[in-house]
């Protein structure tokens, strides 16, 4: 029978790496943000494209959920009915801590063109958003530049500090 | 004496007023010019009351009396082969004539001819439901509830379809704000975190036209991040500016060189 040994101080490529507790937890909580799969408009095609085979979201790590108990990073992508405005606020509820939101296009960042009575004028008033992306619909690069940004937003935070919970109030 | 008319505001009066202007009205034509209309209105006046008939761009219009509007699509439907409603709702006149008036939209597909019946009902009637006849009508009277608070007689379930439960006013009246009165605007404030968290929330931002100078130091600009507060536009800031990536990298991430990736900028590729 073969023997199997292997020398793992033999060459440089050590399967051993040297970080920083910090480092790796947000290693990993960067290149897995999950998104909870949101699109209540047009910018949820945009958000559709940004998952599929040309953009492929899956190369950073960001798979849509179908489940807030699975997300760490809720994707607004559309119009934000006010009838709508209490079950968004209960899917962030549940969404476990750390948790992030990126407000995706127009309507989700001020109601947009919706300046009417049945529109929510901005997330911001029902749930604490990080990231807001201009656009009408944003294109997926801009989606997936946003993730990038959320990402390098993680990795400057401490991972070991408690997390604040956010709160809108 | 001469009737007193106030003068306060002549200034923001137009200066031409065209007072022989007259609204356009689309023609009508009588409904002898077409046969199967003429024999389809002799078919609804010999059991019913007709007040006014005449077609308008192909179409023929009905005025009937709102007690019959059961009947008379009943009437239709099995009788003179008008087989589908595509369409019915209201339309407010609350300040002309104090009434709205109804129209229901019939379509034959075996006479390829489209009839329009209407009547009108003063504001705070009910109409009489049809959605035992048609389908369809559920939805669309649950529709006129909602938007006018127009309830109809015997449906089902007559509640709001659109706008939630508890919601207050009537959108598609000409006298409803555009964008929302007082209970509107503070619909999911109120209804989330409470009437105490408004001062706290804040007013809604309807000024379409407002630019707020801070902007451009709040929000960074895509591909030109740049720390909070700082110009990007400024000459000696163009180095400063925020890559995707941390200096140094990383952990088993390859650091993104901008002037060695490719950018694809033709759009027929």
């Amino acid at each position: 029978m073969a023997q199997h040994k292997i020398n793992y101080t033999q060459d440089g490529g050590l399967p051993v790496a040297l970080t920083s507790i910090d480092k790796i937890v947000n290693w990993g909580r960067s290149n897995s943000l999950w998104a909870l799969t949101y699109g209540l408009a047009c910018c949820g095609i945009e958000m559709m494209a940004s998952g599929a085979s040309r953009y492929d979201f899956d190369r950073f790590g960001t798979i849509f959920r179908a489940s807030p108990r699975q997300a760490d990073v809720m994707i607004v992508a559309g119009t934000l009915t006010k009838k709508h405005a209490e079950f968004i606020k209960r899917l962030y509820d549940q969404m476990t801590e750390p948790r992030w939101v990126i407000s995706m296009g127009s309507c989700a960042n001020t109601g947009g063109m919706f300046n009417t009575y049945a529109t929510v004028q901005g997330a911001d008033r029902i749930i604490p958003v990080d990231l807001y992306l201009p656009g009408c619909a944003p294109r997926p690069e801009t989606l997936q530049y946003g993730v990038m940004l959320l990402q390098k937003k993680i990795r400057a935070n401490k991972a070991g500090r408690a997390q604040k919970a956010k709160r809108l109030m | 004496m001469r009737a007193y008319k106030p003068k306060g505001n002549v200034q923001a009066k137009p200066y031409y007023t065209d007072r022989y202007w007259k609204a356009p009205q689309v023609a009508k034509f009588d409904v002898e010019s077409d046969e199967v209309f003429s024999a389809d209105l002799a078919a609804i006046k010999s059991k019913f009351d007709v007040k006014e008939a005449f077609i308008q761009v192909e179409q023929m219009t009905v005025w009937i009396n709102p007690s019959d509007i059961y009947e008379v699509l009943e009437f239709m439907r099995d009788e003179l082969e008008y087989t589908q409603l595509s369409e019915m709702s209201a339309i407010d006149f609350l300040e002309q004539r104090d009434e709205f008036e109804i129209f229901y939209q019939m379509l034959s597909m075996s006479k390829r001819k489209r009839i329009r019946i209407k009547y009108s009902i003063k504001n705070g009637q009910a109409v009489d439901s049809i959605s035992k006849l048609f389908r369809c009508a559920d939805w669309s009277e649950r529709e006129m509830y909602d938007m006018f608070g127009i309830e109809a007689n015997g449906h089902e379930f007559m509640k709001r379809i659109l706008m939630p439960y508890d919601w207050q006013g009537h959108p598609l009246l000409k006298t409803y704000p555009l964008q929302g009165d007082e209970f509107a605007a503070w619909y999911e404030v109120d209804k989330i975190y409470g009437k105490e968290a408004r001062d706290i929330i804040g007013p809604e931002l309807r000024d379409t036209a407002q630019v707020d100078r801070y902007d451009s130091e709040r929000f960074a600009r895509l591909g030109h991040e740049v720390p909070k507060g700082m110009d990007p536009d400024v000459e000696e800031n163009k180095d400063k500016t925020q890559s995707y990536q941390e200096d140094g990298g990383v952990f088993m991430i390859k650091k993104l060189d901008k002037e060695s990736s490719k950018v694809i900028d033709d759009p027929q590729r």
